[in-house]
């Protein structure tokens, strides 16, 4: 292998070249302000937007009108968490989401807590990382506004139960969130036969530009409605104002366009791809296991704890594959992935872990080199680990006490 | 985050892994950090006459990590135990030109020295009695 692998896909995707080609012309040719009411510039742009907003909108079953354009889902999730309350506070305080969700979820709704005095209760996990339905069920409550659970989890690709969520919301009258940054475009989404009210989506996860998302926002049975978090010209039907980026919006609709026509055959080619490496991978090393639910996860994704070896240490061993790790070598708290300890790992298995994210672009070549080096590598810092030859020599971990500093 | 060409030195090409005796009398064992830290090293010596005449390690811990204790070891052999004693973990950030965020790998380095050499004072105050 000349160039690096890339097996990152769930960290962000190469802008499809069929995507790159219809944005070009929205750069110099096509440059109108969508806003601009009065001149063919503006007309142009106006009805490329347009487009790119059906294109999202059948993706999912919603009707255009119901698609607002955020900057990506970071946004579109502080905008249905924050924007939500706002609107509706006088209906209820207490919020229901889970543990494991993507930071923005996790730090707006820890932002409403402080500075807003709203109740949010984070609901643990299963080992598979699924809710337990029946502890989120007992979790909601007469004063229960929203419930936001994320569609695909983006360390584990676990799926969660969206449409059970969507009828327990439904029969209390309880909003329902879901971050579908990493379900978009890879497995079939219907708000319909969901009950979401809101569904945020990102443009760079689906093989279209960065700097780009959207939002679902439901119109009928419930009307939902949001207080903008970016205040201005009142774009977005007042949801969310600034000048539109045609072109990236452009990129966003193609590319979701691409992935629903491919999704069919995208699924089972990756999936043969993931299933290759990991039985791989399995079979050459031991103490090796596979993290979340094995049946309700994204296709493509696999997240994988090579105990005894540490993450960082392990992407060292492969410096031209791009992977990345549980591990949080790096972060001043020197603790591991929250999703992974959230599913019961041990620190070491947390610390252990590599996520291989498999994508349109994957070839067979690429994953047998990532298996040949993988092995190696971890091969190779087993022979250099002493809790390894802890492990071989009978010695139960569990029962040592470790010298802290 | 690019590591230094020492850092990868080490790495690619660790020094004296493997383990010694660790119930010989003269063999020192220190074993420090936690799993839940991401670093665990154990770093041995052996110990003639008051000089440390080899000395093996093994890390659970990423590039910086392996790095500091295989450059421990390369640094231990050849040294008195009193010479030992003197190595400071900032010895190991500037020869391996460690980032601010590594510094806690030489620190543990630095601690497993220590206790290699106080188990082989242990040892050797047990055997007086």
């Amino acid at each position: 292998m000349s160039k690096a692998v890339y097996m990152d896909y769930l960290a962000t995707t190469p802008v499809d070249p069929r995507v790159m080609e219809a944005m070009v012309p929205f750069f110099t040719s096509i440059y109108g302000n969508a806003a601009s009411r009065n001149h063919q510039f503006g007309w142009e742009a106006e009805e490329a937007v347009e487009n790119a907003r059906k294109s999202i909108a059948d993706a999912i079953g919603a009707k255009p009108s119901e698609i607002i354009f955020t900057s990506g889902a970071t946004e579109s999730n502080n905008l249905s968490l924050a924007g939500l309350w706002e609107m509706y506070k006088e209906k209820g305080n207490h919020i229901v989401t889970l543990v494991t969700e993507h930071k923005c979820v996790l730090d707006t709704s820890e932002y409403l807590q402080r500075e807003k005095g709203v109740d949010v209760t984070f609901l643990p996990v299963k080992e598979d990382g699924l809710v337990d339905l029946k502890e989120l069920e007992a979790a909601l409550r007469d004063d229960t506004l929203l419930v936001s659970v994320m569609f695909a989890n983006n360390e584990i690709g676990v799926l969660q139960p969206i449409s059970e969520i969507g009828k327990l919301c439904k029969e209390r009258g309880i909003f329902f969130h879901t971050d579908a940054a990493q379900a978009l475009g890879k497995v079939p989404i219907n708000v319909e036969d969901l009950g979401v009210d809101l569904l945020s989506m990102s443009g760079h996860k689906v093989y279209g530009p960065k700097g780009i998302g959207a939002l679902y926002v439901r119109k009928r049975k419930p009307r939902v409605k949001l207080k903008p978090i970016i205040h201005g010209g009142g774009h977005e039907r007042g949801m969310r104002s600034g000048t539109l980026n045609v072109p990236a919006i452009v990129g966003f609709g193609k590319a979701v366009e691409i992935a629903i026509d491919e999704m069919e055959a995208e699924t089972k080619r990756a999936s043969k791809l993931r299933d290759r490496l990991e039985q791989a991978l399995l079979k050459e090393l031991d103490y090796t296991q596979v993290n979340g639910n094995l049946e309700h996860r994204l296709p493509g994704l696999s997240n994988i704890s090579f105990n005894y070896v540490e993450g960082e240490g392990l992407m060292m061993a492969i410096p031209d594959i791009a992977v990345s790790s549980g591990s949080a070598c790096t972060s001043a708290s020197l603790e591991p992935s929250y999703v992974l300890k959230a599913l019961g790992l041990s620190d070491e298995l947390a610390h252990s872990s590599i996520r291989f994210g498999i994508g349109r672009f994957t070839t067979v070549k690429e994953v047998d080199y990532v298996v040949q080096s993988m092995v190696k590598g971890v091969q190779k810092l087993r022979e250099l680990s002493p809790l390894y030859e802890m492990v071989l020599d009978g010695v139960d971990l569990s029962t040592v006490t470790w010298q802290h500093h | 985050m690019a590591y230094s060409d020492k850092v990868l030195d080490h790495y690619n090409n660790p020094r004296n892994v493997g383990s010694l005796d660790k119930d010989a009398n003269n063999v020192g064992t220190g074993i420090v950090g936690a799993p839940e830290c991401g670093d665990v090293m154990k770093l041995q010596i052996q110990v003639e006459e008051d000089r440390i005449v080899d000395a093996k390690f093994k890390t659970y811990g990423c590039g910086s990590a392996i790095a500091s204790s295989s450059l421990a070891t390369e640094w231990l052999k050849g040294k008195t135990v009193d010479e030992a004693l003197e190595i400071k973990n900032t010895d190991i950030v500037d020869e391996l030109q460690l980032p601010p965020v590594k510094i806690h790998c030489s620190v543990l380095a630095e601690d497993a020295i220590r206790a290699a050499l106080q188990d082989v004072k242990d040892k050797a105050d047990k055997e007086k009695e």
